[in-house]
């Protein structure tokens, strides 16, 4: 039992990070239409600059936390006025390509600079520990994450659901076309959405940082259960980027404690039987499908 | 064959008394000359040029596939292989977004109604920016239409059809846009309904609001218009005035094919 309860946390803890970066993509792929394939490459940026920043700033988790969403939001301003704008026109399967080669550049520019051995990173002074209830510990750390990231997601949810700003990409994400004739300049937002959304996959780095090895590869494995996350939460649906980040979080933890060697085809399956059952995911629009 | 019919005498105001033919009574609101539309290698719109005043119901009525849709749309901004201006009060509009054609006064309501589900009623009206000292404020709205007051808190595709076109039609008012582009509105509605949004219809344009219509309901067409542009295959074939069009009617649909 105390067992379970571990994997559980630990499940939350992963799912946190899936719930983040697949939050990221599906604001950029509701509003620009671009499923952006160096989401894992972004989320591995965010690990490897809070490494970067330790050892050569001296900076530790905290400050990692703050600095490295808003370099992530200027990295995102950048990869959309540069290069993700200049093909929004054509058919999204160029961005798609864009994007993939763009994750390719990053992971072997990676490489070059800091090596295949994975960078040095601790758990924050203060996180370090157990937490003990009752038979049960649990690491501390794994809880500031999970509380963490539901903390990002309902500030995420709340600035999407109860401000301007959030019915303005709700609305643009549903029908880009028809909020333009509305007299909304959706394009004005499509800069700073790009940014939002990375620096989503940014912060998940960050949080993953201390618990994971942080290497040039780790997004190449995270890009490909985010998007069993996105097909299972439904493409562009927010709620179904949450919901099933952190469903598809706890399945791994289960699959790696219980059956380690189908830990990873058991969420393709999951995915393949939601499609199935509803081929626009848990929370897409059935009109989408 | 785009020659409208002979140019009638002015019609009196304010009241509706018949007139024989097609008039102008101002100087037009929005002007759209010469528009043709393609897509890809198929021309679906050819030297299309209409008028709209202050104040006026047009329609446009043609047959499915006329190429009604693609011309609201055009005028929209929101088709690219196109030819022809579009002039709103005298601003040319032919080159801006369609974001800027909504901010200088049209409003399009189009033919799927365009509510969004992902958003409230309430957000559904306070979505689109305020464009023109006469818009409606909120109030009013909710008091022209109590239903979408009732229903404020519902996702907006949760309305009935007809509701559905009322907040339609109210997103624009709200918006205080000077001339609506409505693409079909009585389509699938019942009877009752459809009378409503001619009440409608008649109480906006009471306002100085022009309307650009589209139906394939001639007969409500022919209830809420002051003139009428027959499209056929993407041409005007013929430009006549609301009455001439009641006289005529059977004649005029028979060659519309309708
Ligand atoms: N997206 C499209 N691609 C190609 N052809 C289209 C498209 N939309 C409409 N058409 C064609 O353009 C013509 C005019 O269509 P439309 O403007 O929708 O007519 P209406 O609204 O009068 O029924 C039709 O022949 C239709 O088949
Ligand atoms: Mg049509």
């Amino acid at each position: 039992m105390s067992e379970f309860i571990q994997y559980t946390l630990q499940g939350l803890a992963a799912g946190g990070f899936y719930a983040l970066s697949a939050l990221g993509l599906a604001v950029i792929f509701g509003v620009l239409g671009v499923v952006n394939f160096s989401h894992g490459a972004c989320y591995m940026l965010g690990a490897v600059i809070s490494a970067v920043l330790l050892a050569e700033l001296d900076l530790g988790f905290w400050p990692a936390l703050l600095i490295v969403p808003v370099v992530m939001f200027c990295f995102g301003v950048l990869m959309e006025r540069l290069l993700v704008r200049w093909l929004l026109a054509l058919d999204p399967l160029y961005n798609f390509l864009l994007t993939f080669g763009l994750t390719l550049v990053l992971v072997e520019a990676v490489k070059m600079r800091y090596g295949v051995s994975g960078l040095p990173y601790e758990v924050p002074a203060g996180l370090g520990g157990q937490v003990t209830l009752g038979s049960v510990s649990l690491s501390t750390y794994a809880i500031f994450a999970c509380v963490f990231s539901v903390v990002v997601c309902v500030a995420v949810g709340l600035l999407i659901t109860r401000t301007r700003i959030g019915m303005i990409v709700r609305a643009a994400t549903e029908a880009p076309e028809r909020t333009r004739a509305l007299g909304i300049n959706v394009g004005r937002w499509v800069t700073p959405v790009f940014g939002f959304g990375i620096a989503l996959a940014g912060l998940a780095g960050v949080l993953a940082a201390p618990t994971r090895a942080i290497t040039a590869e780790m997004g190449s494995n995270f890009i490909i259960i985010l998007f069993a996350v996105v097909v299972i939460g439904g493409l562009g649906s927010i709620l179904g980027a949450v919901v099933a980040g952190f469903l598809v979080g706890l399945v791994e933890a289960y699959g790696i404690a219980y059956a380690p060697a189908y830990a990873q085809i058991v969420i393709f399956v999951m995915m393949a039987l939601v499609v199935l059952v509803r081929p626009s995911g848990l929370f897409g629009r059935e009109e989408i499908a | 064959m785009s020659e409208p019919a002979p140019k009638p005498a002015p019609k009196p105001e304010p009241d509706r008394a018949p007139v024989a033919a097609p008039a102008r009574r101002h100087t037009p609101m929005l002007e759209v000359t010469g528009m043709s539309a393609w897509y890809g290698e198929a021309r679906v719109l050819t030297d299309v040029s209409i008028e709209v005043a202050p104040g006026e119901v047009v329609t446009l009525v043609g047959r499915n596939g006329a190429g009604k849709t693609t011309l609201l749309r055009a005028v929209m901004g929101l088709h690219r292989q196109l030819q022809g201006s579009v002039v709103l009060d005298g601003v040319e509009l032919t080159r801006a977004s369609a974001d800027r054609r909504a901010r200088a006064g049209l409003g399009w309501v189009p033919d799927d109604r365009g509510i969004y589900a992902s958003l409230t009623v309430a957000e559904n009206l306070l979505l689109p920016p305020v464009v023109h000292d006469d818009a409606w404020s909120l109030e009013r709205v909710y008091d022209f239409f109590p239903v979408l007051h009732e229903r404020r808190d519902f996702p907006g595709t949760k309305l009935s059809g007809g509701e559905q076109q009322m907040l339609a039609m109210a997103r624009v008012l709200r918006m205080g846009s000077r001339l609506l582009l409505l693409d079909e509105p009585s389509e699938g509605l019942a009877p009752v309904v459809v009378e409503r949004i001619g009440e409608i219809i008649r109480a906006i344009t009471a306002a100085g609001v022009g309307v650009l219509l589209v139906e394939q309901n001639v007969r409500f067409a022919s209830t809420v218009a002051d003139r009428h542009y027959l499209l056929a295959q993407g041409r005007v074939e013929l430009h006549v005035a609301g009455e001439e069009f009641r006289a005529r009617e059977s004649e005029l649909l028979t060659h519309l094919g309708m």
